[in-house]
């Protein structure tokens, strides 16, 4: 390139907002730290207390694993009955939602209900459920299948929205009824997908629904909060090992859902 | 052309107000033969195929099939006109993660409830028909493959047979061959003209590829701008009127 060009060419503007907004960030995050005093030194006092703690835990202590493996199976009741009624609820509430095959007055509120049911974390919809309905896994079921409906139905009303609309026509062209351009030119092009937001909710579920005991809906949760109360350290580390074994043991079922629907056409999802 | 078996009368199609796609279109189609729409991209061929079977909706006109006008239906009496027509498309739109059986079957979707639909429950004589169709478009054995493992060709051989499976009383083709090598788009248009033929029904094709229109046509059909230019057969269609249909001269010249 000559030297004495009149005017040196520029292949990338320099974009000037980005930089000011990554500065931005940096002082902001410096102004947090300084305001909640999270400094090395704090952490390293903590520490000090968190070996303690640790140290307390050990060995774990099997001794009253019967109320252990109530509050497991109840766990995994409310994990269950919430994704099986958060899935059949929230697959017509997907479909309804998605903006490619619906009227908007159909989508609109079909999308309201879903932002509203993705607006809280699980626990404070347990808390909201615990005072209307009581203690127990009633309110557990209720709050996650609240969650699941609102998790699923958006990915897949998402989903829909994403589908190629070819294959649609060309089922609506045989002058199929609407349920059966659903079933033969909507469904197959989601299925896989579905299939892997089924299973990561029933583990998401898993998760939480060890947590909603804390606050009264049932649960391992319940038992954990109490047994951290009362320093009972060596029980809970039994509980936490056991919730951990049941995540994993979670975690293989679905891989093996996933598996048994997926494999037929070795889908080449994401 | 005594026995109309399809009529269009007056149509026009605007997506946007003001700016017609057809403009006042009347063309009769006997009760059998094959007939090729050419013209360039863009001139309103796939609008009027899709105008027919009300894919789209049009502006303004009538359709007579079939002792009824195909513009004023809907709900159930339509999706009844739709299962009569079979389609055949550019891009086969294929269901590509159903089977080969299950592409062929949606053909009978029109005739299914949902409810036997949904638990794949069809009439053994429609699926008895599925398999010997399969015979015929060259693709026996392939019966429970994956639509997205077939090759274009193989594509819209499923496409067309799903086309037969509706035992349509017309059959319009979209461009069936333009996303194909040449050996395979005649192929492609064999079937279909035989088809017609067997089942002595109407054919209307959208093509672009002249020659092949001039080989597989008893009459030809050429739009520019929205409106018919040339309506005649294949022997009439002269380097003039291609000249009004695509435009220019240039390309004419071998």
């Amino acid at each position: 390139m000559n030297a004495n060009a009149a005017a040196v060419r520029v292949a990338f503007p320099s974009n000037w907002w980005a930089r000011a907004g990554w500065l931005l960030l940096v002082v902001y995050i410096v102004y947090a730290c300084s305001l909640l005093d999270f400094t090395w030194a704090r952490f390293m006092i903590g520490l000090d207390n968190g070996a303690r703690f640790i140290g307390r835990m050990f060995p774990p202590n099997f001794a009253r694993w019967e109320t252990l493996l109530k509050g497991l199976t109840e766990s995994i009741e409310i994990a269950v009955l919430a994704s099986t009624l958060g899935i059949l609820v929230s697959l017509p509430i997907g479909l309804l939602a998605a903006r490619n095959l619906m009227p908007v007055w159909v989508t609109w509120p079909c999308r309201l209900l879903i932002a509203l049911c993705r607006s809280f974390h699980p626990v404070i919809v347990a808390i909201v459920f615990v005072k209307a309905l009581g203690f127990g896994a009633l309110s557990g079921i209720a709050a996650l299948t609240v969650a699941s409906i609102g998790f699923i139905g958006k990915l897949f009303a998402e989903a829909i929205e994403e589908i190629s609309l070819k294959q649609v026509e060309a089922v609506r062209a045989t002058g199929a009824p609407f349920m059966n351009v659903i079933t033969y030119g909507v469904l197959p092009q989601v299925f896989g997908r579905f299939i892997g937001f089924a299973t990561y909710q029933l583990d998401s579920n898993l998760r939480n629904s060890t947590m909603v005991g804390i606050v009264g809906a049932g649960g391992i949760g319940g038992a954990l909060f109490a047994a951290f109360q009362r320093f009972d350290y060596d029980f809970v580390c039994a509980m936490l090992l056991s919730i951990i074994f049941l995540i994993f043991a979670g975690e293989l079922l679905a891989t093996r859902v996933r598996a048994v629907f997926l494999e037929r056409g070795k889908v080449d999802e994401e | 052309m005594t026995d109309v078996a399809l009529s269009i009368k007056g149509l026009s199609k605007e997506y946007t107000r003001g700016k017609p796609v057809l403009r006042d279109i009347s063309l009769d189609f006997g009760a059998r033969g094959f007939t090729a729409v050419i013209g360039p991209s863009g001139t309103g061929k796939s609008t009027l195929i899709r105008c027919i079977n009300r894919l789209v909706e049009p502006t303004a006109g009538a359709i007579l099939f079939q002792g009824q006008d195909l513009v004023k239906l809907s709900g159930r009496a339509l999706r009844e006109a739709r299962s009569g027509i079979g389609m055949v498309f550019q891009e086969y739109n294929l269901v590509e993660r159903l089977t080969v059986m299950e592409n062929l079957l949606t053909g009978r979707l029109g005739y299914v409830s949902p409810l036997k639909a949904w638990f794949r429950k069809f009439p053994q004589s429609d699926i008895d028909e599925a398999f010997d169709l399969l015979n015929v478009v060259g693709l026996a054995g392939f019966a429970n493959q994956r639509a997205d493992s077939l090759s274009g060709g193989q594509r819209q051989r499923v496409g067309i047979a799903r086309a037969v499976m509706q035992h349509p009383k017309l059959v319009l083709a979209d461009e069936p061959t333009s996303s194909l090598d040449p050996k395979t788009s005649v192929e492609i248009m064999t079937l279909i003209h035989d088809l017609g033929t067997a089942k002595n029904i109407p054919i209307i094709v959208n093509m672009h590829d002249v020659e092949l229109a001039k080989r597989f046509a008893d009459r030809i059909v050429g739009m520019s701008g929205g409106v018919v230019v040339y309506d005649g057969a294949p022997a009439g269609l002269t380097d003039v009127h291609l000249k009004t249909i695509y435009g220019g001269e240039d390309w004419l010249r071998a």
